[in-house]
């Protein structure tokens, strides 16, 4: 009980009166970190349950694990196998490596640590600007630093390229966090998911740097395109010539950060399924939209665009499509409250996602347009499922 | 057939009056605050473009533009100055019949819509889709089809967005943002969403 004693101990200074009432919100953060709070509901009306938003909020940082970790070994094994033991890394980066690693693309501890060294400075700096913001308008405006924060800047950092300069996740996740939530409030009142809105506003401000075929991998100036833009470009047969679908969903390939390895997202959507966090009606709508339209493509067919082709199990494994389905659209804010909503909500999500991918040339992924798109429809969809219960019940009473 | 339908879909989406073109915004963020009204003035927008486009559509091309009044035997008369008098004026027109319709028919949605029912007049989305219906050079059957997506998307994008504002209003947003300020940045990142349909190419 020695913190216990230590933290309380030093309250009274911080609450109001205190010499550090400003900095409240950061003690309240210190204290609930490593005991949960005291503070009970006064109303009559409320839920018991052994779940809050604490606690979903760390249970998702932790499902991103396999996904991250695994994103760390793939972001090396790619940079390893194109320099294939030749090339070296310049800088600290370098330094470090050629100290605890090396260059070998068949150690798993040299892609690992080669990974990190790209993926840690970009979480790093997620956090520390991500944090400072949400710090400072917990301060300024009262409210309780929030968990929430833990999973944005873990998703963010996730659907970063690999090459991604840090002056642009600063500047991403400054967006993301500021406008797309605090404004409107803070964590549970904004409408757009914020991890989203900081990589979308990066992806409209610097299309030259956050797309293309040059991020992907680590390598300086080595250009490789991803599956996806592969397939939208020369069709299925260069896609399956250049990777199997079992090394898509493994994640072998070349992607942002996290989203590569479908199996490695899977696992961590099993525990927040299981945990009932995410919300199975917005998977299995995701996941129906994207069959229903990718088959429908499919039957179709196009002379022109190779990417008609692309059958359903290949959209799944390409892209950030596994990624945004598991983490993404289940965001619990800014998705459809409603039952029914969800499973609209999840389908229109889909069915953006294989629409955007395949019929617009601008860009080849189309899952993170998508889920902000079906954001806009939520709050709608679920007014009309109100309505519509509202009627139903209505005329039962008269 | 397929020309017509790619041009309502790129009206609707891809040329989205209110999020692609900021056009309309007045009534676009003052009506926005509850579903219902807004859902019943998108419906009078879509009504009035579907009307008025066609209609001075006619009217450019058999009597503005230039050369068109060869039937009145006057081939070398350039009208096409007047273009901007008559739109608004045709506009106008409808408008203020479809007033009297809502008010001797559907008196809840007049009263909802207040002023703003006649500023339809005035609204930009309005006048826009006959000024770009004349820069395009749109003929009869594309100007209804014109009319008519540029109407929906402006609907859809003015619902949506009160549902958002419904949303909002358990939100807490800082003092100085609130009301109109708060409105804009929502409309931003609305049209953030929108961009996914920018450089479809139907």
């Amino acid at each position: 009980m020695g913190l216990r004693s230590i933290l309380d101990g030093v309250e009274h200074h911080f609450e109001k009166g205190g010499r550090y009432q400003k900095w409240y919100a950061l003690y309240e953060a210190v204290d609930t970190i490593f005991y949960s709070p005291s503070s009970v509901t006064r109303n009559t009306a409320h839920v018991r349950d052994g779940v809050d938003l604490k606690r979903i909020m760390i249970t998702v940082w932790f499902a991103t694990f396999p996904a991250m970790f695994y994103g760390m070994y793939n972001l090396g094994f790619q940079a390893n196998d194109i320099l294939a033991g030749a090339g070296q890394v310049e800088g600290w980066r370098g330094t470090l490596i050629g100290l605890f690693g090396g260059y070998d693309a068949s150690s798993v501890w040299d892609c690992f640590f080669f990974g990190a060294l790209y993926f840690l400075p970009i979480y790093l700096t997620t956090f520390l600007v991500g944090g400072f913001w949400e710090v400072l308008f917990a301060m300024k405006r009262g409210h309780e630093v929030n968990e929430g924060f833990f999973v944005t800047s873990i998703l963010f950092a996730l659907i970063c390229p690999p090459d991604v300069p840090l002056w642009q996740v600063a500047l991403g996740i400054s967006f993301g966090v500021v406008i797309g939530k605090e404004v409107f409030g803070g964590t549970g009142k904004n409408f757009l998911n914020p991890a989203l809105t900081g990589r979308a506003f990066l992806y409209f401000a610097y299309p030259a740097q956050m797309s293309g075929d040059a991020v992907w991998t680590a390598v300086d100036g080595y250009t490789g395109a991803t599956p996806l833009s592969v397939a939208a470009s020369d069709g299925m047969a260069a896609l399956q010539s250049q990777w199997t679908w079992f090394e898509a969903f493994i994640g072998a390939i070349p992607g942002s950060i996290g989203e590569t390895s479908t199996l490695a997202i899977l696992l961590g959507g099993v525990v927040l399924l299981a945990t009932r966090i995410a919300s199975w009606r917005i998977v299995a709508g995701v996941f129906l939209g994207m069959v229903a339209l990718s088959t429908l493509f499919n039957l179709v067919g196009s002379e022109s665009n190779p990417a008609f082709a692309m059958p359903f199990y290949w959209h799944l494994v390409t892209g950030g499509f596994a990624f945004g389905m598991i983490f993404m659209a289940t965001d619990p804010v800014s998705a459809a409250f409603t039952n029914t909503g969800k499973f609209t909500y999840g389908i229109l999500i889909g069915v953006m996602t294989v629409l955007i991918r395949v019929v617009n040339p601008a860009f080849p992924e189309g899952i993170m347009l998508a889920i902000l798109f079906s954001n806009l429809f939520a709050p709608l969809m679920d007014h009309f499922v109100i309505q519509a219960n509202i009627k139903r019940r209505l005329a039962s009473v008269q | 057939m397929e020309n017509l339908l790619s041009l309502f879909i790129r009206a609707i989406f891809i040329e989205n009056m209110a999020l692609a073109f900021f056009l309309g915004m007045c009534t676009f963020l003052a009506i926005s605050k509850k579903v219902q009204a807004a859902l019943g003035l998108g419906i009078a927008v879509i009504v009035v473009l579907t009307i008025t486009v066609p209609v001075n559509n006619l009217i450019y091309n058999y009597l503005l533009a230039d050369g068109a009044l060869a039937w009145a035997g006057l081939p070398d008369v350039d009208l096409s100055f007047l273009g901007l008098l008559s739109y608004i004026g045709v506009i106008a027109a409808i408008v203020q019949i479809m007033e009297m319709f809502l008010d001797k028919y559907v008196p809840a949605l007049y009263s909802a819509l207040g002023v703003f029912l006649p500023l339809i007049t005035v609204n930009c989305a309005i006048l826009g889709a006959s000024l770009f219906m004349v820069e395009r050079d749109y003929n009869f059957g594309e100007s209804v089809v014109f009319g008519a997506g540029a109407g929906v998307g402006w609907a859809l994008a003015i619902v949506a967005l009160a549902g958002i504002r419904e949303k909002l209003k358990y939100s807490d947003v800082p003092a100085g943002l609130q009301g109109l300020g708060i409105t804009f940045i929502t409309v931003g990142l609305m049209s953030l969403g929108f961009m996914s349909f920018g450089g479809i190419d139907l």
